[in-house]
């Protein structure tokens, strides 16, 4: 089962390494995975998805939890999130039509006379729909974000 | 007045200086000359010269564990850091405090492959509990702090600190204020137990007809054992303790099943596999322990109680999980239960069930007795020797291997951090060198090294620093002229092919190495000369004695747990078996 796992962490060097060396030691999968920092600037949010059943992911939290470079950790299954990705796909001018663009929601982020590149945002599994459909036109490449999320009740993540 | 000004080398040895810390293992090289200078110019903290990196982390690590201090060692860059990395991942497999300070090349070259640079922090990220990259001369004070608090609280661990060379250089110097208090706000690990978490695991101890108590080294870490006893007293149950746990509970005591798990006695893993309750302490069911993890205790409710809340349910799951330290979480056990009413007769008849395993495939205590038709000396017999001529005193280190499970069935430890050995990562070459960081701690008692032919040659230089500091360590040599567990397998799994494990008469003679070191050697080849060569062993106060004792080569380890089953499908010598 697929898991959206967040986590706050000291915006230290090093603290991202010991984050993801944790997944190869103890042989659990990261599908996605985005870091950045916060408002506050000690602080990185790192968002990652993975896949294992609850006592994996059990497992995987209380792991994070005990890295000292990790402030607060939260499984987002736990409640109501909401699950957003960023694509950004590269097309010869003429492999795509602008009611195509339209119909699949996409937005023109930069056009010459060879190029179009279109910028997509939604839900993981809609994008990968998205993508079998674009697949048959040709993009020159894509690139996608990895999943970011953030809980639907008031609780937040915060130290 | 303003206060003086330190370098960042002056620094570091003062911020030890401030945590109690009165020896550092080490071995200087180019990128520590400068904490090397800072250590020669006072007298607080000793320095002692080990003759590898290895040896400094296990020294200050059987340091750590015989004391319950956090055990230092000062590396150099490059080989010195990768030559200390067993040794950390030793520290971390068993949870030890200590402290690594490794030197690292000038802040300005790291990362361009520089002479004797190696990537400590991304080396030993995986068997550290935390490290540090030092960055400014300035954070010194506030990251030894750190180091200290993270390295001796919640489930202890190694630390790393890495300090580049220039950070340390007295070129730079600056205020020195040591912190009194650190405040982290990603690290508050929890003391007490959840009191709904207590109060159900009163229930189920109340209810209990075949309870047992099974309890591992973090009783021995949290100084817990005095509470453990208490509560096993109180409720009269029997208790076991995992390899790391021994002494945590008197060994000789009547009460106690010895060992379990993979070479634990008959009695203790029978007594795990029927338990309806097993009371986990400190311990982390590890596959040592429970064999086949899905027909691990079926029949048994379990309570675990650790500091570490990633050790619960991590391979089985329990019924009552407590986060906490062991002796917090078994005071407040033993506070509830005195409001109590306790029916000890309620677990007679499992006690009774129990002295009938013993009696039936116990272990032979009187291994002394027994004149071998084959007229050589048994492993078990040197174990108990030494057991007679030090009174079960003192303080026991091993290396790894059939040795070292003779040590821990047929030695009763009876005092907490009297047993010593690399439990978790099972490390060769552990014995001797940890064996001198407990002499150092304490001078006035015997220290004695059980080891075999093998491990003792992992880390045989050091017989050169014990020779240096004075270090009457006392060598119990098991020589069976071969890799004895590997040997075992061999023999039980592999049609008896001894691939590579036997030394075809390359062994070095033992005692004429020793007494080449400054040391006495002293050889034992019959049975009838093995009393009065302990005695005379033990006897030489200041000096170190090599005893190489020429054991039986086919002797194996028993019980022994059969792999893919339950606990009670154990071989108990080499043509009996539990099923």
């Amino acid at each position: 089962m697929k898991r959206v796992i967040a986590l706050l962490m000291e915006n230290q060097p090093g603290a991202l390494s010991r984050v993801v060396g944790l997944f190869s030691q103890r042989g659990y999968n990261i599908e996605t995975l985005i870091v950045a920092p916060t408002s506050d600037p000690t602080l990185s949010r790192l968002t990652m998805t993975t896949n294992g059943d609850e006592k994996v992911v059990q497992q995987i939290t209380k792991q994070l939890d005990k890295l000292i470079d990790v402030v607060t950790v939260s499984d987002l299954g736990e409640s109501d999130f909401v699950e957003r990705e960023l694509m950004l796909v590269k097309f010869n001018k003429n492999s795509i039509a602008s009611d195509e663009i339209e119909k699949f929601e996409g937005k023109v982020v930069f056009e010459d006379n060879e190029i179009i590149n279109l910028q997509f945002v939604g839900e993981p599994d809609k994008l990968d729909k998205l993508v079998e459909t674009l697949n048959t036109k040709e993009p020159l490449e894509i690139v996608r974000s990895g999943s970011s999320g953030i809980s639907s009740n008031s609780k937040t993540l915060t130290i | 007045m303003s206060k003086k000004q330190t370098s960042g080398a002056d620094a570091l040895i003062q911020s030890l200086h401030k945590e109690g810390v009165e020896l550092v293992f080490g071995y200087p090289g180019g990128a520590v000359l400068h904490i090397y200078d800072a250590l020669f110019n006072q007298s607080e903290v000793e320095h002692i010269l080990v003759r590898h990196e290895q040896g400094a982390v296990h020294a200050a690590d059987g340091y750590a564990r015989s004391t319950g201090r956090p055990g230092v060692a000062l590396v150099t860059s490059g080989p010195g850091a990768t030559n200390a990395i067993t040794g950390l991942a030793t520290a971390y497999m068993d949870s030890t405090p200590l402290v690594v300070i490794s030197g690292q090349v000038k802040s300005e070259l790291i990362g361009t492959d520089s002479f004797q640079e190696t990537d400590m922090i991304g080396v030993s990220r995986p068997i550290v509990k935390h490290s540090f990259l030092v960055q400014k001369a300035e954070d010194i004070p506030e990251i030894v702090k750190k180091a200290f608090h993270i390295a001796t609280t919640g489930r202890p661990g190694p630390v790393v600190i890495d300090i580049p060379k220039d950070l340390t250089d007295s070129n730079h110097t600056f205020e020195f204020n040591y912190p009194n208090e650190i405040n982290m706000r990603s690290y508050k690990p929890a003391k007490t137990g959840d009191p709904k978490q207590i109060e159900q695991a009163i229930d189920l101890i109340l209810e209990a007809k075949k309870p047992v108590i099974y309890s591992g080294g973090g009783v021995i870490q949290d100084n817990a054992s005095a509470e453990l006893t208490e509560l096993a007293k109180l409720l009269k149950f029997p208790i076991t303790n995992t390899l790391m746990g021994l002494g945590a509970f008197p060994g000789s005591d009547p009460q106690f099943l010895g060992m379990l798990g993979m070479h634990g006695t008959y009695e203790a893993n029978m007594v795990m596999h029927n338990a309806d309750l097993i009371i986990a302490v400190g311990a982390r069911f590890d596959d040592r322990i429970t064999n086949d993890p899905k027909q691990f205790a079926l029949k048994a409710k379990k309570i675990h109680i650790d500091v570490d809340p990633a050790s619960l349910s991590k391979i089985i799951n329990v019924d009552v999980p407590v986060v906490g330290s062991a002796k917090e979480c078994l005071s407040a056990l033993i506070t509830e239960l005195n409001k109590q009413k306790i029916d000890t007769n309620k677990v007679e008849p499992w006690l009774k069930q129990i002295s009938e395993w013993r009696n039936e495939h116990g272990l032979n205590h009187s291994m002394l007795d027994i004149v071998p038709d084959n007229g050589k000396i048994l492993p078990q017999q040197v174990i108990q020797s030494l057991y007679k001529e030090t009174e079960g005193k003192a303080f026991i280190t091993s290396d790894v291997g059939q040795h070292q499970m003779f040590a821990a069935q047929y030695y009763f430890f009876d005092k907490p951090r009297q047993w010593i050995n690399s439990g978790g990562l099972g490390t060769m070459g552990f014995g001797l060198p940890s064996a001198m960081g407990v002499q150092f701690a304490f001078p006035e008692d015997t220290v004695a090294c059980v080891t075999g032919e093998g491990s003792i040659q992992m880390c045989i230089q050091e017989l050169s620093t014990c020779f240096q500091y004075g270090l009457p360590i006392k060598i119990i040599n098991l020589n069976n002229a071969a890799l004895g567990m590997v040997k075992q397998w061999q023999d039980m799994q592999y049609g008896g092919r001894h691939s590579a494990s036997t030394y075809e008469n390359s062994l070095p003679n033992f005692c004429a190495l020793s007494e080449s070191y400054g040391h006495v050697g002293i050889k034992v080849t019959k049975l009838d000369e093995l009393e009065s060569a302990m005695k005379e062993c033990i006897s030489l106060k200041d000096k170190l004695v090599f005893l190489d004792v020429d054991v039986d080569p086919d002797e194996h380890v028993y019980p022994m747990l059969e792999a893919g089953n339950a606990m009670d499908f154990m071989h108990l010598s080499k043509d009996k078996k539990t099923w």
